[in-house]
C-alpha cells in the first residue's frame, strides 16, 4: 500500500520537533534550516501550517530536471533526489509550483522529502498527530468521518 | 556538543564583537544558561554597579538543552543586575529566538558597556556586527521584528527587542522575543534600553550536533515526552486550558490577590478565567480564545492565542490589535484583573497587547496600577495628577493607562517607576505589594504559606518562578502539602527553589516540573552533554546557583531584613475564604529557611555550607 504524508494544521502547535526530526534523519544535526518540512505561523490568524512536498504524481521537479536526478522510489512513490547526479542547477526549485525542493549551498544540490524511505522522521516526531502517514488513497479519510458525523441518521430523524 | 562551546562578547562602547572560548570546567559547575550565565556576571560586575550604568553587564544565555528535541529545549535566559529591585535577575523566555542564537553557534552573548548610539546586534551563524538603529529607536516590539526582517529580506530571522518602555525607563521593561514571548520580569529591557541596545536579530543555519550519546538521547527524550503527554497537567489541562486554568482554582483556595491585596477572593474572578476565554461572546458569537501554542520544542503547548472583540471599546478604531496575538495568561490575567478589580476580560486583553507591543512586564504594570488605584481610593492621587478617574475596577483607566505607560506619557510616567518607587513617592511604601522592589505575582501568602516564604527569599525579588510550591499547596506535586499551614514550608521551598535552578540552567522550561522531577531532566542531560551528570551532580548544581546569587544580592547590600513581605500581608488577615483569619507566617518560617539553607541569622551562608558548594 502506498502511504503519504498527511497534514492537519489545526493540530499544528507549532514546536518545531517535525523540522529538527527531518533535518537530523538527513544531516545528522538539529539545524531547522535545513528542514525539508517547514511550518508557517499566520500569526495573525492563529494558524500554524506545516507544509512539504506532496509527492505529485507527474512531478513538475522530475520533469524539468535536465540530467534526470530526481527518480521515482517505487517503494514509497517518493520523487527522491539522487545527489551523485544533480548539478544544482535549480530549474526544479524554478518548476515546483508549492516551492518544496530547494537548494542547498552546502552540498551544492537540491533536497526535497523523500518520505524517509517509508518511514518519515516528522510522522513520528510530532507530538500532537498535526503530521501522520498513513494511506494514500485515503488521505480524505478523516474529513469523510467528520462530515458523516454529522449527517442526519435513522434514529435521530426518528 | 550540548555546548556550542562559544561565547560572543559584544563591547557596546567600542563597537566590537568578540568570539571566545566557552569556560568548560564552568559548565561542569553551572550547567548552562542561568546557572553558567550567572557565573560570568558575578565574576565580571561589581556587585555595587548601578543597573543602569554602563558598567552593569546583560547576559543572554542559552541552556545545554537549547535547540535539542528535549521537550521545551528552546529557552533563554537574560542574565543581569535587575533595574527593578537591583538584585540579580535572571529572566527567561520562550519563543524560538533561544533555539535560533543556539543554532547560528552561540551558547550566550555577553553585552558591556553602552553605545553611544542607537544599535542593533546582527548575527548570522559566526558573523556578528552592531547596526545602526536609529530608524528602530521610537519603535514598538512589533514594528521592530517588522523593520528588521524586510531590510534583511529574511522574514526566518528571529528578533529579540524592547519597545518604548525600555526605551523610556519604564523600571520593569522587558525583552521581547516572537511578538509575545518575553525574558519579562525585573527591567532586563530597562537595563537594554540604557545600553542604546535595541534589538538582537538572529539568523542561525548551523544547526547543532555531535551530542554525547545522541541514541540514548533521544531514548531518553522520547521517554520524557511521554510523561509530560501522560499527565493530567502538562498533557490535559495546561494545553486546554493554558495557565489560566488556575485562576478559578486559586480564587476558590480564597489566594487570589484582590484590589492591592487588600481581599483573597475576587468576585469578577470567573469572568476573566480559561473557561471564560473558551465560551461564545454575546457580542459577535466568537470565542475570546482562538488556539493554543508551542514555543520551540515545547509538547505541552500551554500558549494562549486570542482575539480581542473588535467592538470592545480599547479597541474601536484601531485595527491593528484585532489579529489573533497571545494572552492571556494566568499572572498577566491576574495582574491586570484581579489586582485591580477589573473584571473585564476584553481590557484585560487589551492591556495585555499593549505590554507584548511596547515590552513590559504585566505583572509588574499590573500590580502597579492596582497600588495607584488605592493612593487614589485613598484621596492621596487626585483625578487631576492620574489625568482620569482611577477607582479599583476601572477598565477605562487600565487601557488608558497602559497606553500611557507605553508612551511615557503624562501619569504613565509615573507608573513606570514601578509599585515600590511610586508608592514611596506619595508617602505609602507599604502599600507596594512586593519584595526587593518587585511586585509580587499571583498567589496570597496569606492563603499559601510557602509561597510567602518563596517570594521573601527568592533572589530576583517576588516571583512564583523561583521555588513554585502552589504546585504542591495546591497540585500536589510531587506530594500535597496544606497551603494554610506554615510547617514544613522551608524545607519544601528549598527543595523547590534548587530544583528551578538546575531546569534553568539546562535550557528547558519549569512548566515540565508539573509532570517532570530532576529524575526526568538527569537522562536527558546525562546523554547530551560532556561529562558525567548523575542526580548528586545535578542536585548540587542547584543549590550552589542558589547560593552563588544570594552572595552577589548580599554584596550587593541586601539582607535579612530584605527577605520579608509588606505588612499588610502580615497584620491584616485574609477576610474570606478558607484562608480567613489568617496572615502570613514569613517570620516563622525565615529562620528555618536559614537554617535549612545552612545560612547564619543574617541569612549568610556560613563558610561550611560555602565550602560545601565550592563557592
Amino acid at each position: 500500500m502506498q502511504k503519504s504524508l498527511h497534514i492537519d494544521a489545526n493540530k499544528c502547535t507549532g514546536c518545531l520537533q517535525c523540522e529538527m526530526a527531518c533535518s537530523y534523519e538527513n544531516y545528522g544535526v538539529f539545524n531547522i534550516a535545513k528542514s525539508r518540512i517547514k511550518v508557517f505561523n499566520f500569526e495573525h490568524e492563529g494558524r500554524k501550517v506545516p507544509y512539504t512536498c506532496t509527492q505529485c504524481a507527474e512531478a513538475w521537479c522530475l520533469n524539468a530536471c535536465p540530467v534526470d536526478a530526481i527518480r521515482v522510489d517505487a517503494a514509497t512513490g517518493a520523487k527522491v533526489v539522487a545527489e551523485d547526479t544533480c548539478v544544482g542547477c535549480k530549474v526544479c526549485t524554478i518548476a515546483c509550483p508549492f516551492g518544496t525542493i530547494n537548494y542547498v549551498a552546502d552540498s551544492g544540490k537540491v533536497q526535497k522529502c523523500d518520505l524517509c524511505g517509508g518511514d518519515p522522521a516528522c510522522a513520528t516526531a510530532c507530538p500532537t498527530g498535526a503530521i501522520t502517514y498513513v494511506d494514500a488513497e485515503w488521505t480524505g479519510l478523516d474529513k469523510m468521518r467528520a462530515w458523516a458525523g454529522k449527517t442526519d441518521s435513522a434514529a435521530s430523524a426518528a | 556538543m550540548a555546548w556550542t562551546r562559544k561565547i560572543l562578547r559584544v563591547d557596546l562602547t567600542n563597537g566590537t564583537c568578540k568570539s571566545e572560548p566557552l569556560n568548560m570546567e564552568w559548565a561542569q559547575q553551572y550547567l548552562g544558561q542561568r546557572g553558567l550565565a550567572t557565573k560570568y556576571f558575578i565574576s565580571e560586575v561589581d556587585p555595587k554597579v548601578d543597573p543602569l550604568s554602563p558598567a552593569n553587564k546583560m547576559i543572554m544565555a542559552t541552556g545545554p538543552l537549547t535547540g535539542t528535541p528535549a521537550s521545551t529545549g528552546g529557552r533563554y535566559s537574560v542574565i543581569t543586575k535587575g533595574a527593578l529591585t537591583g538584585a540579580i535577575a535572571c529572566s527567561n523566555s520562550g519563543g524560538y529566538f533561544g533555539a535560533e542564537l543556539k543554532f547560528a553557534g552561540w551558547d550566550m552573548i555577553i553585552f558591556e558597556g553602552k553605545s553611544p548610539k542607537p544599535v542593533y546586534l546582527s548575527i548570522e551563524n559566526d558573523k556578528a556586527e552592531l547596526k545602526d538603529a536609529a530608524h528602530l529607536w521610537g519603535k514598538t516590539v512589533w514594528q521592530t521584528e517588522e523593520i528588521i526582517k524586510k531590510t534583511h529580506q529574511d522574514p526566518q530571522i528571529r528578533v529579540s527587542s524592547i519597545g518604548r518602555s525600555g526605551e523610556n525607563g519604564v523600571m520593569y521593561a522587558c525583552i521581547v522575543n516572537d511578538l509575545h514571548r518575553a525574558a519579562g520580569r525585573s527591567g532586563v529591557g530597562t537595563v537594554m534600553g540604557s545600553k542604546n541596545l535595541k534589538a538582537v536579530a538572529v539568523r542561525g543555519t548551523l544547526g547543532l550536533g555531535g551530542l554525547k550519546d545522541a541514541k540514548g538521547f533521544f531514548a531518553a527524550a522520547t521517554a520524557a515526552k511521554k510523561v509530560l503527554a501522560d499527565n493530567a497537567v502538562t498533557g490535559q489541562g495546561l494545553p486546554a486550558f493554558g495557565t489560566q486554568v488556575l485562576m478559578n482554582v486559586i480564587n476558590e483556595m480564597g489566594a487570589l490577590p484582590t484590589r492591592n491585596h487588600r481581599d483573597v477572593q475576587f468576585e469578577g474572578a470567573r469572568g476573566i478565567s480559561a473557561e471564560a476565554m473558551a465560551e461564545k461572546r454575546p457580542s459577535d458569537g466568537k470565542s475570546h480564545l482562538v488556539t493554543n501554542a508551542a514555543c520551540f520544542g515545547c509538547t505541552i503547548a500551554c500558549g494562549r492565542i486570542s482575539r480581542i472583540d473588535e467592538k470592545h471599546f480599547s479597541v474601536v478604531n484601531k485595527p491593528e490589535y484585532w489579529g489573533a496575538s497571545g494572552g492571556l495568561e494566568y499572572e498577566a490575567a491576574w495582574a491586570l484583573g484581579a489586582a485591580n478589580g477589573v473584571g473585564d476580560l476584553e481590557a484585560l486583553q487589551f492591556a495585555n497587547l499593549i505590554c507584548n507591543e511596547d515590552g513590559f512586564d504585566p505583572i509588574s504594570f499590573g500590580a502597579t496600577v492596582g497600588a495607584a488605584m488605592e493612593l487614589y481610593d485613598l484621596g492621596i492621587l487626585t483625578k487631576e495628577q492620574i489625568g482620569m478617574d482611577a477607582p479599583f475596577g476601572s477598565a477605562e483607566a487600565l487601557c488608558k493607562l497602559a497606553e500611557m505607560t507605553a508612551r511615557g506619557e503624562g501619569f504613565g510616567k509615573e507608573l513606570g517607576l514601578g509599585s515600590a518607587r511610586l508608592c514611596e513617592k506619595y508617602g505609602k511604601p507599604e502599600l507596594s505589594m512586593g519584595v526587593k522592589k518587585q511586585e509580587f505575582p499571583a498567589y496570597d501568602s496569606r492563603g499559601i504559606q510557602g509561597m510567602g516564604l518563596a517570594y521573601a527569599t527568592s533572589n530576583r525579588g517576588a516571583c512564583h518562578l523561583r521555588g513554585y510550591t502552589v504546585a504542591s499547596e495546591v497540585l500536589g506535586i510531587p506530594i500535597k502539602t496544606d497551603p494554610l499551614t506554615t510547617d514544613g514550608k522551608a524545607d519544601l521551598v528549598k527543595a523547590f527553589q534548587d530544583a528551578t535552578s538546575v531546569f534553568d540552567s539546562a535550557g528547558v522550561c519549569v512548566f515540565t516540573t508539573f509532570a517532570w522531577t530532576l529524575a526526568d531532566l538527569q537522562p536527558q542531560l546525562n546523554a547530551a552533554c560532556e561529562g558525567e551528570w548523575t542526580m548528586e551532580k545535578l542536585a548540587e548544581v542547584g543549590e550552589r546557583v542558589w547560593n552563588m546569587e544570594r552572595l552577589f544580592n548580599n554584596a550587593a547590600g541586601f539582607t535579612a531584613k530584605d527577605d520579608d513581605l509588606p505588612p499588610r500581608l502580615k497584620t491584616e488577615a485574609a477576610k474570606t475564604g478558607p484562608a480567613k483569619g489568617l496572615v502570613s507566617g514569613i517570620d516563622k518560617m525565615r529562620p528555618e529557611y536559614y537554617k535549612a539553607r545552612g545560612w547564619d541569622a543574617n541569612g549568610v551562608p556560613t563558610k561550611e555550607t560555602l565550602a560545601r558548594l565550592g563557592l
